[in-house]
């Protein structure tokens, strides 16, 4: 019998508002599915968009973003900061053909525990559906060297 | 041309200029880049459609100047690279002696003659054939009637593409990439002391020229130029295997004039799209 496919999910999340959102989730014992691994980061202004491309090369079949509700960042102005860059990557993906069913960005507030847990779980079905991020992977195997192969030369 | 070689010897010898950044021809007929220090040196400075070369590359060397004015001379598309190195701090407008070239097209494949097949994408749809500012300008410009964009025709068919086939044509594009990095040498707005993919610990970008480090590298570069790159077609034109990298280079200029009606190195004074925010920022994407 096949194995069913689980996406593995990478969630960049910010420590003062999804973080503890999640923490919520934890201990109102909301069920979530397991397949997020969370990544905290001081805010989503931090999140450079080299953090999702290593997501993906580490075999990431999915990325979720989320951080404080705009005009409730912790530092201001950070998340409004990170939203401009968004819509740049976004686009830049979107054209270079990773589209936005594998990108996926929320706001999530330190209340919204609930929130949390219905925006990972939808997340979590929707990349499900898509299937692995067969392209990627692929990308990951070193480029042989024929040449070499056949003198006899081990090749790593 | 006589007009420009005396704008650059009135220049060194009134020192208005410590020295002029411009354009000779070689020995084997080739235009390069020439930096003229003394008045007999501007006897050779030049300029015609084979001065492909953007020059502002060489300007954030000159960050913390204290001599004297360096003069440049630039095409207007060139002259969008010293805007955008003024306004991110790189160099200062007052340490700079700008020599403005009329300018009709230059080349494509430096080896040819300058006709309607050897002409560089950015000139089919340049918008100012003289410069919007200068300290002098000379006049070397003649009619020529452009042809069609073909990038824009391009662009249009990727945007057409289902997701998949984005991502194919974009693998078999970077697939070529040997990780010269002569594009992000060539680039004017490319001035970080240390690049990403030079930074080891921890290593974010395959530096090895595989399939995954390519791909990293272009979309980062890619992302760094985002509302940055002012069009200059240089690091397409560095390119030694042909990746069509001013396709994304274009296309994210076309985002942040469609998203934010930004375009850079238009203004010396309006902040950096990125160095910025507004508070009614789109975001239909974010749930």
């Amino acid at each position: 019998m096949e194995e069913k496919f689980e996406p593995k999910i990478a969630a960049f999340v910010c420590n003062w508002c999804t973080y503890t959102g999640a923490d919520l989730a934890g201990t109102s014992r909301l069920k979530q599915e397991a397949n997020a691994r969370l990544i905290r980061v001081p805010c989503t202004g931090r999140i450079d968009p080299v953090f999702i491309i290593k997501a993906f090369e580490n075999g990431a079949d999915g990325v979720l973003i989320s951080g404080c509700h705009p005009g409730d960042c912790h530092y201001n102005a950070g998340n409004f900061h990170a939203r401009r860059r968004w819509i740049l990557f976004k686009n830049l993906l979107d054209f270079i053909g990773i589209d936005s069913s594998r990108l996926y960005f929320s706001w999530v507030s330190a209340s919204e525990g609930k929130k949390w847990v219905d925006i990972v779980d939808g997340v979590i079905d929707a990349v499900r559906a898509k299937g692995p991020f067969k392209q990627y992977k692929k990308m990951n195997k070193e480029i042989e060297i024929p040449v070499a192969a056949e003198e006899g030369v081990s090749v790593k | 041309m006589n007009e420009l070689k005396q704008i650059c010897k009135d220049a060194l010898s009134e020192k208005k200029a410590r020295f002029i950044i411009g354009y000779k021809e070689d020995k084997n007929k080739r235009i390069k880049p020439f930096i003229a220090k003394t008045p007999e040196d501007a006897e050779q400075l030049t300029f015609n459609h084979h001065a492909v070369n953007n020059l502002a590359v060489y300007l954030p060397r000159f960050k913390n100047n204290v001599e004297g004015k360096i003069g440049i001379v630039v095409k207007s598309c060139d002259l969008k690279a010293v805007t955008a190195l003024i306004q991110e701090n790189q160099i200062k407008r007052d340490d700079l002696f700008i020599i403005g070239v009329n300018c009709s097209g230059v080349v494509l494949d430096i080896a040819k003659e300058f006709n309607k097949d050897n002409t560089q994408i950015k000139c089919k749809y340049c918008q100012a054939k003289t410069p919007p500012y200068y300290d002098a300008l000379a006049d070397e410009s003649k009619d020529f009637e452009m042809p069609d964009d073909d990038q824009a025709e391009l662009m249009a068919k990727i945007d057409k593409m289902t997701s998949d086939e984005r991502l194919e044509f974009w693998n078999a594009e970077f697939e070529k990439c040997i990780k010269c990095y002569a594009c992000r040498q060539v680039c004017p707005m490319c001035y970080c002391e240390k690049c990403i993919v030079e930074k080891s610990e921890p290593q974010w970008i395959d530096t090895s020229s595989t399939a995954r480090g390519n791909f990293s590298w272009n979309i980062i570069r890619a992302f760094h130029m985002a509302g940055r790159c002012i069009g200059c077609h240089e690091c397409e034109r560095a390119c030694p295997m042909g990746i069509p990298l001013t396709l994304l280079t274009r296309k994210m200029g076309m985002v942040a004039s469609s998203e934010f009606g930004y375009r850079h190195g238009m203004s010396l004074t309006e902040p950096t799209l990125i160095g910025t925010y507004s508070t009614s920022d789109k975001e239909d994407f974010i749930k």
